[in-house]
């Protein structure tokens, strides 16, 4: 584990290890809040900000912890962070928390925290599990943010509220719908494999 | 050491240090968040009241009414929130009424979970702004797919009959109940500045 050169740690998470297209955890909030490009990017920033937290004091703290109540331990640190982010934001930008709704505490139960505690930071040192999540974390932000950009300008006709495509545009109300979030993300999906195989073939 | 007594120990030692850091981060919050719900409310208020400028809050019988004075500390109306079910959830609506209890000065949607594109369309300002001097009595009434005549008409969003129509029924139950409660507040205090 230790040869692998840090900056493959953290940038793992954009492409190869991507959580969101290529593990497929996180799911439920990807596709619910990212009806416009804010929503999906204050998301995203409130789950890096757990993930990071959780990995440091999880990755700090690895070799004390008994391995039969690891993940009682791993969800209270994860619960702490996440209260303190949704408390964060219910004080300081209101709107964001009121359209984001239930979301924010939910990141409680995201795999994707979880996971990445499991997987990484309770058997890697501090420098590495930091760069491990706060990778995840971008790459799984840049997920919500290529979506929310696809549903909300398609959806809407708009790019963080401002109107990009004129009046003659009449909005896919399916976009905004879930049914528009699956499509999407299948789409992504699948864009990723073809490019991912076509770079194979050229190597 | 005892494996028992190690896990109790861990636990215990990380369940203290996440209950501590939670007391001050809620310190720390809570006074903000209040302060940001009270704005929201008022900023509400001031929307559908929008010659009020000062705000006082009644609490009678279960109802919270805001009444409202201008600048001269005259009476320009009462604010109150009226809720119901929509199609597909609550409906929470900030209603602003004359102070003679018969037209309403307008309306804002709070909360409500209706359909993107269709439902949700309550929340616009085309729909909202006919709302603006409607007459209650008897009854705000909506028609469909054409312009509204009577003073207590308003035209329903295409597509979200259903939408509408509860916005309408809720403004009516509510507006009833708040007729009664604000006579039995003020039982000579009606049209006093008229």
């Amino acid at each position: 584990m230790s040869s692998v050169r840090l900056y493959t740690e953290f940038f793992k998470g954009f492409w190869k290890d991507n959580p969101a297209f290529r593990q497929l955890l996180g799911m439920c909030p990807l596709l619910a809040v990212t009806t416009s490009v804010l929503n999906g990017i204050s998301m995203g920033i409130a789950m890096t900000f757990v993930l990071v937290c959780t990995s440091i004091v999880v990755s700090l703290i690895r070799k004390i912890v008994p391995n039969q109540v690891r993940i009682a331990t791993f969800t209270i640190i994860i619960a702490t962070f996440v209260t303190i982010a949704d408390l964060f934001l219910k004080a300081r930008f209101p709107p964001i928390s009121k359209a984001l709704g239930p979301y924010i505490p939910l990141i409680v139960v995201n795999c994707i925290i979880l996971g990445r505690q499991e997987a990484f930071a309770k058997k890697n040192p501090l420098g590495r599990s930091f760069l491990d999540a706060l990778g995840m974390g971008f790459g799984f932000t840049l997920a919500l943010l290529l979506l929310g950009a696809i549903r909300e300008s398609l959806g809407s006709g708009s790019i963080l509220d401002i109107q990009i495509l004129g009046t003659w545009f009449e909005p896919w109300v399916i976009m905004i719908l879930p049914a528009g979030a699956f499509i999407t993300l299948g789409f992504l999906i699948a864009l990723m494999n073809l490019i991912d195989e076509r770079l194979k073939k050229a190597a | 050491m005892n494996i028992s007594a190690h896990m109790i120990i861990v636990l215990t030692v990380v369940s203290l240090f996440s209950g501590l850091s939670l007391v001050y981060m809620n310190e720390y919050a809570e006074p903000l968040i209040k302060i940001n719900q009270e704005k929201a409310m008022k900023e509400a208020i001031f929307k559908v009241l929008p010659d009020a400028k000062d705000v006082e809050k009644i609490e009678q019988d279960g109802r919270v009414i805001f009444k409202t004075v201008n600048e001269a500390g005259e009476l320009v109306g009462y604010a109150f929130v009226a809720e119901g079910s929509g199609y597909q959830g609550i409906i929470k609506i900030m209603v602003g009424i004359n102070p003679e209890l018969e037209k309403l000065t307008g309306i804002d949607i709070l909360e409500s979970v209706e359909t993107p594109g269709l439902g949700a369309k309550i929340t616009q300002d085309d729909f909202k702004s006919q709302f603006k001097g409607i007459s209650v009595s008897p009854g705000i009434e909506y028609i469909k797919a054409k312009k509204p005549e009577k003073p207590n008409e308003i035209q329903a969003v295409t597509g979200a009959t259903v939408s509408s129509r509860s916005v309408v029924n809720i403004l009516n139950t509510t507006v009833k109940e708040i007729k009664e409660i604000v006579k039995k507040i003020e039982p000579s205090g009606e049209g006093e500045n008229e």
